[in-house]
């Protein structure tokens, strides 16, 4: 029988049929522009109000301080433009870390070339950004902190709280880009000390294309998108009411069904971990191996290259991922790989195996016997591997 | 999929792969750091190639172009062999995406790289070997259209 298993959950998630069903009314029956005045745009009116209240619920925040946007990059984006520009008059200086997601280093790129500074945190082996290091980055010109709260590829989660009480401390403006942490791990914006917060709909069984950021109030802050008045005034263009209503469901669920999931996942991925580990021989755990987000494996298998492991990965009819260049279309390992200190070589052997609801223990046990195969193949192939055996390197 | 059927087929079943113990040339290129290394045995009698095989580090198109070079050089003679251009590896193979070239340039110096090597251990002289460039960066090689 073909095999169909999907182990690239950070990448993107099925649409759960709850979520499904929920969204389906507002293509067909429910149409209206939630800005019309007469009942079939107040019908759409209200369910992005109550969008807003479960999305709202899932952080401790007021329905206030969530606005909708198109995903997690345009949270991101918004965010910390948002923050520059409106603060600049207070300060040019801006730290965040090498780990981060692109959509938050090319924003800081693209604002250090507008005469903004921009301090990257080193991470440890671990890819946890140490504490002292971020006090001492701080200066009486920087305005904001925008740090991850859970890295994408190797899964680290770093200490959020302790960042958000540093900032507090030295009144400078927090940002968190949580969109793989939300619905894995219980996130409240006030005991965090949270500003500003980025997620995204399509991570946790909602639909692609819609995202929000979560604005404390009060907050001095600009717009990204001008134009009409929706998202009181925050943030223009009609809204994806579909998307905004699948959204508030996903993350209604995931918080629901958060400390139940998270066991499961995190039962999976122990399980996965040590059959790789007890299974096949030099491999290094990228990430740390207790502060990392419950559906989080990655591995650097040595001697051989993450593209072929995917495509041989694919053959068996397993989806996974790869920090390797190859797979990236730059000559460049991941950017995450290489601030954790792996060489070259190693990051370009780099699997990410990301679980999810819908994974089984079967699957994992699947995975663990054909990889430990695919290994063997490359490994056969791989002059690396066959100097290493022969002991000239 | 980005690739050919020919790609994934070679990339599946790939050709020639091993060592020869008794080569009389073996050439060695890329490097870990780029992701891709390619290592090719050579085993030339009489100016004919009479055997080759291959190791390669590296992704499914460094796979398979090594296994499609050495397909079009076994039992060929030094000369058609030293004609080998990385084109003719990317046509056999029904095409590479344009950031895959890299990997049938890194063929084609491998398998000159090996003749080298063969023809300094054997003096031999082949024609064409002196001036070849082989730290032309494979990276940036494109191909023509």
């Amino acid at each position: 029988m073909e095999k169909n298993i999907y182990m690239d959950n950070a990448a993107t998630t099925k649409v759960r049929k709850e979520v499904l069903d929920e969204m389906l009314p507002y293509f067909s029956d429910n149409y209206g522009n939630p800005s019309s005045i007469y009942a079939l745009g107040s019908r759409s009116k209200v369910a992005v109000e109550k969008a807003r209240e479960q999305v709202a619920d899932a952080l401790n925040a007021d329905k206030n301080e969530i606005f909708f946007t198109a995903g997690g990059s345009e949270s991101d984006n918004w965010a910390i433009k948002g923050v520059a520009l409106r603060n600049r008059e207070k300060g040019n200086h801006i730290i965040t870390t090498k780990i981060e997601h692109h959509a938050v280093l090319h924003t800081c790129q693209y604002l250090e070339k507008d005469g903004f500074e921009v301090t990257y945190l080193d991470v440890d082996e671990d890819g946890l950004i140490d504490l002292e290091e971020l006090r001492s980055a701080i200066t009486d010109k920087t305005i904001l902190i925008t740090i991850m709260f859970a890295n994408n590829e190797i899964g680290t989660l770093e200490p959020i709280e302790e960042i958000g009480r540093i900032a507090k401390e030295n009144n400078i403006i927090f940002h968190t880009d949580a969109v793989q942490a939300v619905g894995s791990i219980k996130i409240d914006v006030k005991a965090m000390n949270i500003d500003l917060l980025s997620l995204s709909g399509h991570k946790i069984y909602g639909p692609k294309g819609i995202g929000a950021l979560y604005i404390k109030k009060g907050l001095r802050f600009d717009n990204l998108i001008e134009g009409g008045a929706q998202e009181r005034n925050r943030r223009a263009g009609t809204e994806n009411v579909s998307g905004i209503v699948g959204l508030g469901k996903a993350i209604e669920l995931a918080s629901k069904e958060l400390v139940e999931k998270s066991e499961r996942l995190i039962y999976l991925r122990d399980r996965l971990m040590t059959k790789i580990e007890k299974n096949i021989k030099h491999v290094r755990l990228n990430g740390h191996r207790s502060k990392r987000l419950p559906g989080n494996v990655n591995y650097s298998i040595e001697y051989i290259e993450g593209e072929s492991i995917l495509l041989s990965l694919d053959m068996e009819g397993i989806a996974a991922s790869s920090g390797s260049a190859c797979t990236s279309g730059s000559l460049d390992p991941s950017h995450v790989l290489l601030a954790i200190g792996l060489p070259h070589g190693i990051a370009h052997g780099s699997l990410r195996l990301s679980l999810g609801m819908y994974n089984t223990e079967e699957e994992v046990d699947y995975v663990v016997e054909k990889l430990a195969e695919i290994v063997d193949r490359l490994r056969n192939m791989s002059p690396l591997y066959n100097e290493r055996k022969t002991g000239v390197i | 999929m980005m690739y050919s059927e020919k790609v994934m087929e070679h990339f599946k079943n790939p050709r020639n792969v091993g060592e020869i113990e008794d080569a009389n040339g073996v050439g060695e290129v890329g490097n870990a750091k780029c992701g891709d290394i390619m290592k090719m045995f050579l085993k030339i009698e009489d100016g004919v190639i009479e055997d080759v095989k291959f190791q390669t580090f590296g992704c499914g198109s460094a796979i398979a172009s090594s296994s499609m070079a050495t397909e079009l050089i076994k039992g060929k003679s030094i000369d058609e062999a030293m004609s080998l251009t990385n084109k003719a590896v990317v046509e056999a193979l029904d095409g590479l995406p344009p950031v895959k070239i890299h990997c049938s340039v890194l063929a084609e110096q491998a398998i000159k790289s090996a003749l080298l090597d063969y023809s300094k251990k054997n003096n031999v002289k082949i024609e064409g070997l002196d001036d070849f460039d082989f730290d032309e960066d494979d990276h940036h090689a494109e191909i023509e259209d």
